[in-house]
């Protein structure tokens, strides 16, 4: 692979805490490899910054190996960059030429507040699970795990769901800011296994609730989620969650 | 004198009898026990979702945006259990003693053996709670081999399987959240131990959000914070992955034990340059089908493809044709290093080993010709359905190299070389998992305690399960039944002002130094300085030269870092110069107990201990002991030893020939 050097223009949002009103700061990028990931470019501007006494961009980020979820930057209006089914983390600067100018935003949600600069909080994702992401089972109840076959077709398709890796990017994409693809690959995750059905109804609907309450908008089809999902979770997904919420609102006495 | 506090009796009955002797806690007591858990990945969450369900008052912290991103979320090939499904000749005996002959005979049989036992309560926990592990076509369990063993017990998600693990054991965390057993405070640091009368009753931390310092008091206290491959600066952890509360525990009294023991994984992406941030690793699992292989003549500089088979050398297969590519970690590390030094290595930078999928994707396609009946098949399509095959299989480690490197690995064979993935060191803890300071607990990867000098493929997330899950809930009701008229002390109490404001000291030293360099100038110069001489071979004239750059570099630490920004704000360079200050000081411990141990074991390779053909050569009349160093002020450090009693597993020289 050929390896080259550029120069970019970087019109970044800054905002020092969640009170101030931010503005975009226009930063110069000078000698960035294309080998180099897109967080390795801004360590490269940071460094600079801190070397001129100022203040250097903060940007969620960990693992850099596209799992933990963590970075989400929403670079010239897509989330996570150019790339499909990548995180901003794997997003490498061949993608990019000399002299461009790229325009980086934290996620724009109502339920994600900037923390600062691309900072933002999603512990609403948190508050999602914690109303009905999981199978109640405490530890030590557990019976041998090959009693329970599962067929593979499901266990893939409950694989696939799984996959998710929390980011927000669903969210960040959507013209609704719905989190409606989050929710569904969780519910879906569960819905597929027989250890997941006792719950099934009451997840569904718990889930969806508490999605609403943090504010998050509602879902008008528009596929921009999975257009963006770094891990490509399939629009199908919000289909079976509709199907286990409107069965759940029809059967379900809870 | 440290006692690890081994139960008595037979080696297969000793959890069994300490299970049925330890003292237990009433359901009314627990409520009023308070339980303060130090990071959320395997280790902390499924403790912290174990003790929230025993109905323990538990306040967990992590210091990513939520639990669920702590880096065991990143581990790939899967977890081993001693479940025989395959009937393949496994047993808990032989998990055990794998995992002691893999670890070079340098881990305490009793905890291992434990561990063994408790491997087949994990799989069958993780799927109660959804884990969608791989399945066969009959919808049971699928199993794949790994490195250092000769049956198949691994259990794996595609190689997502740490992501699965995690993602279960954060569900039920959250589950006892919403219960309200456990307290989630998550983008908080550790960033002291508060001790009372000698017994952990609580911590400081600080709101990365905010700034501010907080007290947080609690009858135990659980470090489960993960490793510290970071010294190295270029590992495969998470950028964000730190020693500070380990190293804050030991500090405080906690004996930190085997710091040398490092294990540099054989297959990660080579390094591309200095803007360099991290090194990402290839499941292990590729070794299964992978052949690892260097030119025969040094310094070739051409293509693979242009390489013929017979100008080829397939190392690990020639060097040892019992398990050829299979061997574990740290042998098929210092043989890519050996190949690469002797020049012989490949890429732009020399210092990278071919992994060819050629071979195994040609296999792969007759075996699917032979499946599906196909006659009059030409080449091409055999190698496009192999090709089909190793995607199912591997196939987002093979689209994550392509982003890496832009090159395609379905094509072109991988460039790896080796990189610091994983430590084997840390806290020292007895049986209970209790570290030398009473109420004060290690788990995971923080403790020492499992892997001896070298950790087996796919056994990590095992061990931060069974920690979690299943030992760690008994054995801190030995202590805690102790506890129960202990009532909540005020964090008014002079310990916890005392402790804030030391922590306070040190960040405001940071913030008035405004020296003219960053945080990261210093971590990489640590890094640069361990990896050249405390890496994968050591000798006593590099380390006692690292000991003293090291000692060096503290020193322009203090003086000339540059923290920018505020202390009392969402600051991240403030975070990291706290971190790496820890780090300046476990490095030098790690280089001080690396020269004291002078043998080779496991992935602790000193180069005046090796056999006449380059193998690691153990001292086992000298250096059959866990090194335990206590702090005993700024770089200064005292040794204990714990000898080890092997019972079962007789020490022999490791061969994999």
């Amino acid at each position: 692979m050929e390896h080259y050097n550029m120069n970019l223009t970087l019109k970044v949002w800054r905002q020092k805490n969640k009170n101030d009103q931010g503005r975009f700061e226009t930063l110069q990028a000078k000698d960035i490899s294309s080998e180099m990931s897109f967080l390795e470019m801004f360590d490269v501007v940071n460094e600079q910054l801190i070397n001129d006494g100022k203040d250097p961009v903060a940007f969620d980020h960990d693992c850099r190996e596209g799992i933990c979820g963590s970075c989400s930057m929403h670079i010239n209006g897509r989330a996570h960059g150019p790339w499909d089914g990548t995180t901003t983390c794997q997003l490498h600067m061949r993608a990019f030429n000399d002299g461009d100018t790229i325009t980086v935003e934290p996620w724009r949600a109502g339920a994600f507040p900037v923390i600062k600069d691309l900072t933002v909080d999603r512990t609403a994702f948190d508050r999602i699970i914690e109303a009905g992401g999981y199978i109640s089972v405490n530890t030590g109840n557990a019976q041998d795990a090959n009693c329970l076959p599962v067929d593979k077709n499901d266990a893939d398709l409950s694989f696939a769901a799984a996959s998710c890796i929390g980011c927000g990017a669903c969210v960040a994409a959507c013209k609704n800011s719905s989190a409606m693809l989050f929710v569904s690959a969780k519910v879906s995750q569960l819905a597929l296994l027989p250890q997941g059905h006792p719950e099934k109804q009451s997840r569904a609907l718990n889930m969806v609730a508490q999605m609403d309450k943090e504010g998050f908008g509602s879902c008008t089809n528009t596929g921009a989620c999975e257009a963006e999902c770094p891990k490509e979770i399939s629009l199908t997904n919000i289909a079976r969650l509709n199907r286990e919420f409107i069965g759940a609102g029809f059967s379900s006495e809870k | 004198m440290l006692n690890a506090k081994i139960p008595a009796g037979p080696l297969n009955s000793k959890w069994e009898d300490y299970k049925g002797h330890c003292k237990l806690v009433n359901p009314a007591n627990k409520r009023n026990l308070e339980v303060i858990i130090i990071g959320t990945g395997l280790a902390g969450a499924s403790a912290a979702a174990s003790l929230g369900e025993l109905g323990y008052k538990v306040k967990a912290f992590c210091f990513q945006d939520s639990p669920r991103r702590a880096h065991s979320i990143a581990a790939q090939g899967g977890i081993n259990a001693a479940k025989n499904y395959q009937n393949d000749g496994d047993s808990v005996f032989r998990l055990f003693y794998d995992t002691v002959k893999g670890g070079d005979y340098r881990a305490r049989e009793a905890n291992v053996h434990r561990l063994a036992e408790v491997s087949g309560n994990i799989i069958d926990q993780c799927v109660a709670q959804g884990v969608p592990f791989a399945r066969e076509y009959g919808g049971l369990l699928s199993n794949r081999s790994f490195g250092g063993t000769q049956v198949q017990r691994t259990f794996y998600a595609a190689g997502q399987t740490g992501q699965q693990l995690l993602l279960g054991a954060y569900s039920a965390l959250e589950r006892q959240v919403a219960l309200g057993n456990v307290k989630m405070y998550s983008r908080h640091e550790m960033l002291d131990i508060v001790k009372i009368d000698g017994k952990a009753r609580g911590i400081i931390a600080r709101d990365l959000v905010t700034g501010e310092l907080e007290r947080h008091f609690g009858h135990a206290v659980l470090i489960c914070s993960g490793g510290y491959g970071n010294v190295f600066y270029l590992s495969t952890n998470a950028m964000g992955s730190n020693a500070t509360a380990a190293w804050k525990a030991t500090k405080n009294g906690a004996y930190f034990a085997n710091p040398c023991f490092t294990q540099i994984h054989p297959t990660c992406i080579p390094v591309s340059g200095d803007h360099q941030s991290k090194l990402t690793l290839m499941s292990e699992s590729l070794r299964n089908d992978g052949r690892i292989w260097v030119p025969k003549k040094q310094n070739d500089t051409r293509k693979a493809s242009d390489i013929p088979e017979e100008e080829r050398d397939y190392y690990l297969e020639r060097r040892y044709p019992a398990f050829g590519n299979l061997v574990p970690r740290d042998v098929a590390s210092r043989a890519a290093k050996e190949r690469c030094d002797a020049g012989f290595g490949v890429g732009t930078s020399r210092q990278a080993v071919y992994l060819d999928f050629a071979a195994a994707i040609e296999r792969y396609g007759s075996i699917e010709v032979g499946k599906r009946q196909l006659t009059n098949v030409s080449k091409e399509d055999i190698i496009k359905l192999g090709k089909e095959v190793v995607a199912e299989k591997y196939g987002n480690l093979f689209d994550m190299y392509a982003k890496i490197t832009g090159e395609n690995p379905y094509e072109l064979p991988m460039r790896i070389y080796p990189a610091v993935h994983y430590t084997m060191g840390g806290l020292w803890v007895d049986y209970e998992l209790n570290t030398t300071v009473p109420g004060l607990y290690s788990l995971g990867e923080a403790n020492f305690s499992d892997h001896g000098a070298n950790r087996l493929g796919a056994s990590a997330l095992m061990q931060g399960l069974a920690d979690g899950y299943f030992v760690l809930p008994y054995t801190i009701g030995n202590y805690l039944a102790d506890e129960i008229r202990t009532k909540a002390i005020s964090t008014d109490h002079p310990a916890f002002v005392e402790a804030e404001k030391s922590v306070q000291d040190i960040i405001n030293k940071f913030m008035t130094t405004k020296g003219t360099r960053s945080v990261d100038y210093f971590h990489k110069k640590l890094g640069k300085i361990m990896w050249d001489k405390c890496g994968m071979a050591r000798n006593e004239k590099g380390l006692k030269e690292a000991i003293e750059e090291i000692k060096a570099l503290r020193v322009e630490f203090w003086k000339e870092v540059r923290v920018p920004g505020e202390a009392k704000e969402f600051n991240p360079e403030l975070e990291k110069a706290g971190r790496v200050a820890d780090f300046l000081e476990l490095g030098e411990l790690m280089c001080m107990d690396a020269l004291n141990r002078r043998e080779s074991c496991g992935g602790h390779f000193r180069e005046e201990s090796q056999t006449e053909d380059g193998e690691a050569k153990r001292d086992d009349d000298n250096f059959s002991y866990v090194a335990a160093w206590e702090y005993k002020g700024y770089g200064q450090y005292e040794l204990h030893k714990e000898p080890l009693v092997f019972e079962e597993c007789k020490p022999t020289q490791r061969s994999y020939k």
